[in-house]
């Protein structure tokens, strides 16, 4: 086709000098990423500084009247026990970052180590590995949720756990996928023709290529794991009462729902903010760094 | 049809633009170009200088960041930039079409090559029995053996020549008028692009249609075509007959090119002839001559002033766009 | 001059189907000869040329002398060395003294990383580690034409021509002696084409390397090899000085190659040997005479009997049962 084709070819994550100066050029030009970036933002200072945010104890009973509208001493209200509603939306996104990062870096580490061996390793062990992917990844993950919760008993870990086993077959997959195709890549076979080992190789020139791209999905992923814990603990199956979790927040206040609706509407604000949040920001990630997938999805 | 000189493509003065990331590219300017009927035009250029674009524009293929800046593309008298999309395809495929560089991309897959070839038939009112009929004595025509079997075959059961003899029956089947060749042997080595070549003077013999052969390699050019356009970063700066532009080229570059292939050079010699320099960017084009900072004759003229096309031997129809043809104005020394 | 590469019959194959469809179907050799007992010497200093057409097998040489393929049968000495049969380990030794210039130049770079990085790999990878690398970069630069300001730049910010430059650079890190280069000029525009050619011999006339250039394009091969070699389906059918077979192709297969290419003169004497049909399916080989299914001038004989090498004057030699030019090369032997 046309040879001076306009549409340039823009090599992915480059460390050039001044390159995070340039993606933060290209993000400030599109609207839905920057606001993902202040939604992300908020979410994660107010985890971060959450108890010094906090004007009450999240679980401490306080007396005064339950279930009361939102008002100047207590932002978003009271719950049913008369606990502050605000104080425990705030740990509570403490508790969903928390539970978001410690899965996705356990899934993400796993996903990377089994993903590459897969990928460079011999073909009986990269069919093995797959059946091993395909088997755990064709269980529902709510099924599979359950299931463990029933065995491992209901806590915050076991939530970490099941997150991290249903995500680690999705990483590897993408992992092997990308590392397959960058190992027949010319560049590959001349680092071997010069005498490189496998691990200089892995290292050097496969997983920096890899790492990005997994890494802007597992951002998109956030939403996911928080929504999961959300819906676990809303089941009763995930962190334990008196924690407080947008899950547990949304549960207490479905029971109450005639009373008052706050609970659920304060509860319920911050995932659907967060979801949106890590959503347009990892779209946005996506496509600075990875203009084909733009246009090719 | 309508009154057209004798020509079936004519090019006047296009110039088109591309938007891009880093700024407007200017991708053609002030571009002319005849296929008069029955002719084998070529159109030579290294990487960049355009030519694959002005070939596609001439059938009104564009892509989506194209903008014609002005000039006209007469297809058999008309105006293919004045064509609505529903005029454009009446004419794809049936007094144009086209064959590729990748003979493989520019088939189905997953269909066999006789589907693909009745349903490029199906604006003929003619009956399944008879479209085959057509496709099989096309395939014969272009030499592929066993044609009644060969043709409920796919794309992936031929080799690689097998497929460009199968791409160029399908754009015959029309019988077209042009026919737009995009590098059509690239791909191929040099034992099938022998016999792709003189399939290509045969079958245009027989059928009578004219021919657009973008390449880069001058040998095949001039060995296969009647008349050559010669492309230099956007601009075509030489045309006439081949006879005429590889013995006497009036441009500089197109003298340095032919000085530079290879093919060219009988005596063995450790220095082959180069052009320095690099080609100009299209974002930021120069003024003046396109070609001025790798010319060895440029002068202070080149500089100021954009060279038009001059003729450089009137009853012959060779034009060349260089300052030293301006037999009246100043010229340099 | 001294022998430096000295190839043996070597055969390399590969599998052609899995081991379990093989037994199914009860193929006992489920392998094909990509390579197939293919013999010749590099001299030090000197220049072979392998020309063949697309499948004939000569990246395939290339990459087995480096070690990337395996070598099923047959010798390979750099040096006088045997390195058919040897581990990877006892093969990095070999890797210093001989680099492999790959043919798609941008692709051969890893894009995230800069020129200078690229071109001092080889350094790190064997672990030279007492050299200053920064002057290093900029000698290597400079001996393929580059200027320093190319060290900070990354592959996609290259030409076509600097890219090959800087695969060069890359290649001459560890003052080889031997420079694999697979099609230096594909890809190339003919004016860069020269600039290409032109630097390998002036590399070639300072450094005084060898250099083994894979080409399907005879113009690359006349003006800097000393001798060439014309490959068809795996092997051999002609090898010798390269004006020798430019002058007296003895096989049908080179004269057609030589007349294939055309040039850029519309009067030039077509006198051209065209080939029949296309080059047979490595699974398939035609019996006796490979070349019988295209050659203009098959016989009998060639349809039952292999022909084989058949030596005439110094290192020239085909495999044809009736060879061409053959009584004008022993006539006029001192040349014209």
């Amino acid at each position: 086709m046309a040879e001076t084709d306009a549409s340039e070819v823009e090599t992915t994550l480059s460390q050039e000098p001044g390159a995070l100066l340039q993606y933060w050029r290209q993000l400030r030009k599109d609207p839905l990423g920057l606001t993902g970036l202040a939604l992300v933002l908020i979410m994660v200072g107010s985890a971060l500084f959450a108890p010094w945010i906090v004007p009450y104890d999240p679980n401490q009973i306080l007396v005064g009247p339950k279930l009361e509208g939102p008002s100047w001493a207590h932002w978003m209200g009271t719950d049913q026990l008369g606990r502050d509603l605000f104080s425990r939306v705030i740990m509570g996104g403490r508790i969903a970052l928390q539970v978001a990062l410690a899965s996705l870096l356990a899934a993400l580490t796993a996903g990377l180590l089994l993903g590459l061996i897969a990928g460079f390793g011999p073909r009986w062990l990269d069919n093995g590995l797959l059946l091993l992917f395909d088997a755990v990844r064709s269980f529902p993950v709510i099924i599979f949720a359950l299931a463990l919760v029933t065995l491992l008993g209901p806590s915050l870990y076991t939530v970490i756990f099941v997150v991290a086993i249903t995500a680690v077959p999705i990483y590897a997959r993408i992992v092997r996928t990308q590392t397959l195709a960058i190992r027949s890549n010319e560049y590959i076979m001349a680092e071997r023709s010069m005498g490189a080992g496998t691990g200089r190789i892995l290292g050097m020139h496969i997983l920096p290529n890899v790492i990005g791209p997994l890494l802007i999905l597992a951002s998109m992923d956030v939403p996911l794991v928080i929504t999961l814990e959300a819906g676990l603990s809303f089941l009763g199956m995930g962190v334990r009462p008196p924690t407080p979790s947008w899950g547990t927040i949304l549960n207490d206040g479905y029971s109450y729902i005639r009373n008052s609706a706050w609970p659920v509407v304060f509860g319920g604000i911050p995932i659907i903010a967060t979801t949106l949040g890590f959503t347009f920001l990892g779209e946005a990630l996506r496509d600075i760094f990875d203009p084909k997938l733009r246009r090719d999805l | 049809m309508s009154a057209d000189d004798g020509n079936v493509l004519e090019v006047r003065d296009l110039s088109l633009d591309f938007g891009s990331a880093r700024g407007r590219v200017h991708a053609l300017r002030h571009v002319n170009l005849t296929v008069p009927r029955g002719r084998i035009v070529g159109l030579v250029g290294e990487s960049g200088s355009g030519k694959s674009t002005l070939a596609v524009a001439t059938i009104g293929l564009l892509a989506g960041n194209a903008e014609v800046v002005g000039g006209e593309i007469l297809f058999e008298g008309r105006d293919v930039l004045k064509m609505s999309e529903r005029e454009l395809r009446a004419i794809r495929g049936r007094r144009a079409s086209m064959i590729f560089q990748d003979p493989m991309t520019a088939l189905n897959p997953v269909r066999s090559i006789a589907t693909q070839m009745t349903d490029i038939q199906y604006r003929d009112g003619i009956s399944d029995r008879e479209k085959r009929r057509r496709a099989v004595e096309m395939l014969s025509r272009v030499g592929i053996p066993d044609p009644e079997n060969r043709i409920e075959a796919f794309p992936h059961q031929f080799s690689g020549g097998m497929r460009q003899r199968i791409c160029i029956a399908m754009a015959l089947l029309a019988e077209p008028a042009l026919l737009l060749a995009d590098e059509p042997t690239t791909a191929l080595d040099a034992t099938l692009e022998v016999q792709i070549i003189g399939l290509l003077r045969r079958l245009q013999e027989e059928i009578g249609c004219s021919i657009l052969f973008v390449s880069h390699h001058l040998g095949t050019v001039a060995e296969l075509c009647d008349d050559v356009v010669v492309m230099y970063a956007g601009e075509v700066i030489e045309r006439g007959s081949v006879g005429d532009v590889f013995h006497n080229p009036a441009h500089p570059y197109t003298h340095a090119l032919i000085e530079c292939d290879p093919g060219r050079i009988k005596e063995k010699t450790r220095q082959l002839p180069t052009i320095p320099g690099e080609v100009p960017d299209s974002i930021h084009v120069p003024a003046g001559c396109v070609f001025r900072d790798r010319c060895p004759r440029a002068f202070e003229r080149c500089a100021r002033e954009w060279p038009p096309e001059y003729v450089a031997n009137e009853d012959r129809q060779h034009y060349a766009s260089c300052h030293l043809l301006d037999r009246d104005g100043e010229a340099g020394q | 001059m001294s022998t430096l590469l000295e190839v043996r019959d070597l055969r390399v194959r590969f599998r052609s189907m899995g081991p379990l469809r093989a037994l199914m179907r009860r193929v006992e050799d489920p392998f094909i000869d990509a390579v197939c007992g293919v013999s010749f010497d590099i001299r030090e200093g000197e220049t072979l040329g392998l020309v063949g057409e697309s499948g004939s097998g000569k990246s395939t040489i290339a990459r087995a002398i480096n070690g990337l393929l395996p070598i099923h049968s047959g010798s390979v000495r750099f040096r006088g060395d045997e390195m058919a049969g040897l581990s990877r380990a006892q093969y990095a030794r070999f890797r210093r003294e001989m680099a492999l210039m790959f043919q798609d130049p941008a692709g051969s770079l890893s894009p995230r990383m800069t020129v200078r990085s690229l071109i001092v790999e080889p350094f790190k990878i064997h672990g030279y580690r007492d050299r200053n690398l920064d002057a290093e970069a900029s000698r290597l630069l400079k001996l393929v034409g580059l200027g320093d300001d190319f060290a900070g730049r990354f592959p996609h910010q290259l030409s076509g021509g600097q890219a090959r430059r800087v695969g060069l650079a890359r290649a001459l890190a560890l003052d080889p002696k031997l420079i694999l280069a697979d099609e230096p000029t594909a890809g190339l525009d003919v004016s860069v084409q020269g600039e290409a050619l032109n630097l390998l011999a002036r590399i070639q006339d300072e450094l005084g390397v060898a250099i083994l250039i894979i080409t399907h394009n005879l113009n690359v091969v006349r003006h800097i090899t000393d001798r060439m070699a014309i490959m068809y389906l795996g092997r051999f059918v002609e090898q010798g000085r390269t004006d020798d077979i430019f002058r007296w192709p003895h096989h049908p297969y080179t004269e057609a190659l030589l007349s294939a290419s055309p040039e850029p003169d519309p009067d030039a004497a077509r006198e051209r040997i065209e080939i029949k049909g296309e080059v047979p399916s490595l699974m398939n080989r035609p019996r006796a005479c490979e070349f019988h299914t295209r050659c203009p001038y098959v016989q009998e004989k060639c349809r039952n009997v292999a022909p084989q090498w058949s030596q005439v004057g110094e290192g020239h030699g085909y495999t044809c049962h009736f060879p061409l030019n053959l009584a004008r090369a022993d006539g006029d032997a001192g040349g014209r």
